[in-house]
């Protein structure tokens, strides 16, 4: 059982990684923004594995939901700029 | 558990301000922030949690008696609850900003706003 | 290339740091005397099943206080620097196409349920997980699904602040009331605390969180609809 949960953890823990490296690393910048959602989804997935449910609520609404449309809502702003 | 989950922490908070420094886009900056930051979030929460115990709420799991021994650390849970919070208003605050950098010079690139530079 | 280099070696000694905390990091096997008071006195004194609910609104309820501010003025800045552009110069109604059916239909289901949804999380906050933040980012992510599928809707700005205010206002009523006739600012007991898990238990913490939960609401939608309402460029 403790063996279950660690090897989950470090599934999440390689993935959060993996995403973390792609959101500031790769040229498109809406790909990046959408990498630090899910950066955002599978840490409070991790929140669950701490046993903090509240935590888990509040990231999953707040940190992985409004904060990548509010991205994305100033990215269609500046549209126009193309050096990025 | 713990462990992994704090190296995961440290790791995501040296890769988002190793992002927040060298890139010159200003909304990837910002990107880069919020990654360090969520990373923050991981180290608090893991500093609270201790092995075998469940989360704080009481109910027919976790009897009134032995609450003490077997409810994990609650504090760390409602300062990260905050600074979850927080984080959304510091994002936005700083996509505002970036957006008002863009009406004004037309561009995100950080390096063509030099005129507080010396 | 020195640039790049300076923030390496800069990393390089944090994560020193960090490796250095890491490795003399002992994990706790016994709660510290703040949590241990919290685990052993919340059920009688608080009422709430939750403990870090009631951590956020009677504990410490002076620091919301201070966090909802901190967000009222988040909202306030977002709003005085986007408002600019709004007026002057030429109107810009953007020709946008219709949005889908599939967006249209789902959303007139949904937004309800949504908004349903947001309420049970406040009202519930002291004895499951989530209350009045997560709810407000829930109703503000209603608000999202709006805006959505009409991004050239016209929110009132009037309704949203005034919802903020009068749901701040009673905030700080509550507060003061517990001052005169409980413990002190915020004290929950003055209410009767009543049977622990019920829904009318945990005494005026349910009422503070939903209050909690509208404000955050309108401050989130509010910070929604100004940067949405940023026509340009």
């Amino acid at each position: 059982m403790i063996n279950l949960m660690s090897a989950m953890t470090l599934l999440f823990a390689i993935a959060m990684i993996g995403a973390a490296f792609v959101a500031i690393q790769v040229k498109q910048i809406s790909i990046a923004m959408l990498a630090a959602g899910l950066v955002s989804l599978l840490a409070s997935v991790m929140f669950l594995f701490l046993a903090a449910p509240d935590v888990v609520m509040t990231e999953a609404a707040i940190g992985s939901g409004l904060t990548t449309f509010l991205f994305f809502f100033v990215l269609g702003r500046v549209r126009g700029d193309k050096n990025d | 558990m713990v462990i992994i989950a704090m190296v995961t922490g440290f790791i995501l908070i040296l890769m988002g301000l190793y992002g927040a420094l060298t890139n010159t886009n200003i909304l990837r900056m910002i990107v880069s922030f919020s990654v360090a930051n969520t990373g923050v979030n991981i180290v608090l929460v893991s500093v609270g949690y201790m092995h075998g115990r469940t989360a704080p709420i009481l109910d027919n799991a976790v009897p009134l008696a032995e609450a003490s021994t077997r409810i994990i650390d609650p504090v760390p849970q409602a300062l990260v609850l905050t600074a979850i919070v927080i984080g959304l208003g510091i994002t936005t605050l700083m996509l505002a900003y970036a957006y008002k950098l863009y009406e004004t010079k037309g561009t995100l690139d950080i390096s063509k706003f030099s005129e507080l530079k010396w | 290339m020195i640039k790049r280099f300076i923030v390496l070696l800069f990393l390089l000694a944090l994560g020193l740091i960090f490796t250095q905390l890491l490795v003399e990091y002992i994990p706790d096997s016994e709660l510290n005397l703040t949590a241990h008071y919290y685990a052993e006195h919340t059920a009688q004194d608080i009422g709430a099943s939750n403990i870090v609910t009631a951590i956020i609104v009677t504990y410490r309820g002076l620091d919301t206080l201070g966090e909802v501010t901190v967000l009222f003025l988040t909202a306030a800045i977002v709003g005085l620097l986007l408002s600019k552009g709004n007026y002057k110069g030429k109107s810009l109604q953007r020709q946008l196409p219709q949005s889908g059916e599939l967006l249209t239909t789902g959303s007139h289901l949904l937004v309800p349920l949504i908004l349903l949804l947001g309420a049970y999380v406040f009202i519930n906050g002291h004895l499951t997980p989530g209350g009045g933040f997560q709810g407000g980012a829930i109703i503000a992510s209603a608000i999202l699904l709006i805006l959505l599928t009409d991004p050239l809707r016209k929110f009132s700005h009037t309704l949203i602040a005034t919802i903020e205010a009068t749901s701040g206002l009673l905030f700080l009523f509550i507060g003061v009331l517990g001052m005169i006739y409980a413990g002190g600012f915020l004290d929950n007991r003055l209410l009767p605390v009543g049977e622990l898990g019920t829904l009318f238990s945990a005494g005026a913490i349910p009422f503070i969180y939903s209050l909690i939960g509208l404000k955050v609401g309108a401050e989130f939608s509010s910070m929604l609809v100004n940067l949405s309402e940023t026509e340009g460029s």
